[in-house]
């Protein structure tokens, strides 16, 4: 616990260094920390006269209880052990008919795949939203979402430091006007990671080994090839989002090793969900849901013959990819 | 009756996150009444109409829509009482920043989009510092790393928030916020002698009056200079 006296008490320069991560904090701020570094938190505030205060929209009362309220949240943050999470399960509700789901429990592992299928409206926004907000009887299908096997506090919900759910889909896009290496910058600092530069360096690694055509940390991320983007996404993700589960909408077939892509997220210890009807990505799941009319409908473990399968699919892919590449390098194709 | 108020840049989803909320609250018997303030233009509240939910609307015109805002709510309040309704809703757009259509003791949501730009929490005033839940749209169409930095960055001027996810066009996470809005418990019959959680942008210059010269002689009552000497 900080006490509001202490606060108001230290010098901003003594707060800084006890808590770096005030920077962040103190910018959005109505008043210039640069040239007040030696003047306490009080000594600033009563030199707001109210004239002021108006002015720029600050109000101290808000404002210490905003500051203490931060670094508590996060002293928590960074005490935390960031893969702490071993397990999800989903406990059965109802369907859209008010029908009881019939299994007894699904749980998601950390390092496994599972993959969601059924039709488009089935109902896998539902499940995947019922994990989010770490159900418990209190959405529309009455599923209970339970971490670790126990019943998780409602913390999950609401704190934007810990959400336990990041997502990938194919229409995600890259917005700000950065290159790579300022991007990665950006969000290792709000992730508050200590070193920086490894980290960025191993995702930028990560992502030209997914991606078919390699990038520079200079390259702007809005210029990225879509498969350059949803490979630094999905290394990104991987490895420094702090959302121990990784929801996945589909992965384009084109400029990106999916296997690969799969493979960076489970080493990374995440719990992988993935809604897809390719089969390919389907049965390099360790199991897939089966939804119908909004309920978990089947839970089907990949099987031997699938896996064999997969081989065999694996090879056609190939092909195809080997086919796309002369195409693109301007050969005539012949029989395979 | 439950009151709350909703506000946000322009364009930012309000409007598709109040109407997605409220018709999970109408499928499990609430019945949901909203006021949409704006300045100029809205056709908003057709949107409201089609989706079955009673709706009024206001329009500021030439006056700072927040004080339009405050000088009617209480009105906007007994029509409410009158209709009837368990929870009422007040969508209000921030136009300039600085806006603050928040009351104390209401429950106040602001709407932001993930497109905005990541600097643009800090550019928003009382309207976001003083929200008792942030929620953050369009998170479908930009990068997870994007969506962390700017909850992030939105969190750093707001620790106090409920920060939530919310797709406005699919209705993802509406049923999450609707089961913070609405309390049975709550009872809201009048609004006389409360309070704003801030004062308003203030001005009474000229130009407040309808002049439109311009020139150092035309400028009267509450004016600001630039300073462009500072470095």
């Amino acid at each position: 616990m900080v006490s509001t006296s202490f606060l108001i008490q230290s010098s901003l320069s003594d707060l800084l260094e006890k808590y770096p991560y005030l920077h962040a904090f103190f910018e959005g701020q109505a008043f210039a920390i640069e040239d007040r570094m030696h003047q306490t938190l009080q000594q600033i505030l009563s030199g707001i006269d109210e004239e002021a205060s108006e002015d720029s929209a600050f109000d101290a009362t808000t404002f210490l209880l905003q500051l203490k309220e931060y670094i508590e949240q996060m002293q928590e943050f960074l005490g935390e052990d960031q893969h702490r999470l071993n397990s999800i399960s989903i406990l059965p509700g109802t369907d859209k008919s008010g029908t009881s789901e019939q299994f007894e429990v699904v749980e998601l592992h950390k390092s496994t795949i599972t993959s969601i299928v059924g039709p488009t409206g089935s109902g896998k926004s539902r499940l995947l939203a019922d994990i989010e907000w770490v159900a418990r009887a209190d959405t529309p299908t009455g599923r209970t979402i339970l971490v670790n096997g126990e019943l998780p506090s409602t913390d999950w919900r609401f704190a934007s430091a810990r959400k336990l759910v990041a997502q990938l889909s194919q229409n995600m896009n890259f917005v700000m006007d950065l290159q790579v290496q300022e991007f990665l910058e950006l969000h290792a600092r709000s992730r508050m990671v200590a070193d920086e530069q490894t980290v960025i360096k191993k995702i930028i690694d990560a992502a030209n080994d997914l991606a078919g055509e390699k990038f520079e940390p200079q390259t702007p991320i809005t210029s990225l090839s879509g498969g350059q983007s949803r490979a630094l996404m999905i290394a990104d993700t991987a490895i420094l989002s702090t959302s121990p589960v990784v929801l996945i909408d589909e992965i384009e077939n084109a400029g990106i090793d999916r296997k690969r892509a799969l493979q960076l997220l489970i080493g990374e210890e995440k719990v992988v969900l993935m809604a897809t009807h390719d089969p390919i990505l389907a049965l390099m799941a360790d199991q897939r849901i089966v939804i119908k009319n909004g309920g978990i409908h089947k839970v089907l473990k990949t099987s031997q013959e699938e896996k064999n399968m997969l081989v065999v699919l694996e090879e056609a892919d190939r092909k195809l990819q080997h086919l796309r590449t002369k195409l693109r390098s301007g050969e005539q194709l012949q029989r395979i | 009756m439950n009151l709350i108020t909703i506000s946000g840049p322009p364009s930012s989803g309000k409007t598709a996150v109040t109407i997605k909320t409220a018709e999970t609250l109408m499928q499990r018997g609430v019945k949901v009444g909203a006021v949409k303030f704006d300045c100029l233009y809205t056709d908003d509240d057709v949107l409201y109409q089609r989706a079955g939910i009673p709706v009024k609307k206001g329009l500021s015109g030439s006056l700072c829509p927040d004080h339009y805002f405050v000088s009617n709510i209480e009105a906007v309040l007994d029509w409410g009482l009158k209709e009837n309704f368990d929870l009422l809703i007040s969508e209000s757009a921030g136009l300039c920043n600085r806006c603050s259509p928040y009351i104390k003791d209401i429950k106040a949501i602001c709407v932001i989009d993930n497109l905005s730009g990541i600097n643009t929490p800090r550019k928003i005033g009382p309207m976001l510092r003083m929200a008792d839940i942030v929620v953050i749209t369009k998170g479908d169409i930009v990068s997870q790393a994007e969506r962390e930095v700017f909850a992030s960055r939105v969190n750093a001027v707001n620790p106090t928030a409920i920060v939530m996810h919310i797709n406005g066009l699919t209705g993802q996470g509406a049923y999450e916020l609707s089961t913070l809005l609405y309390d049975e418990k709550v009872h809201i019959d009048s609004l006389k002698g409360r309070k704003l959680r801030f004062s308003m942008p203030s001005a009474l210059c000229s130009y407040c009056l309808g002049e439109t010269r311009i020139g150092e002689s035309y400028q009267m009552g509450n004016v600001r200079k630039i300073n462009l000497d500072e470095k």
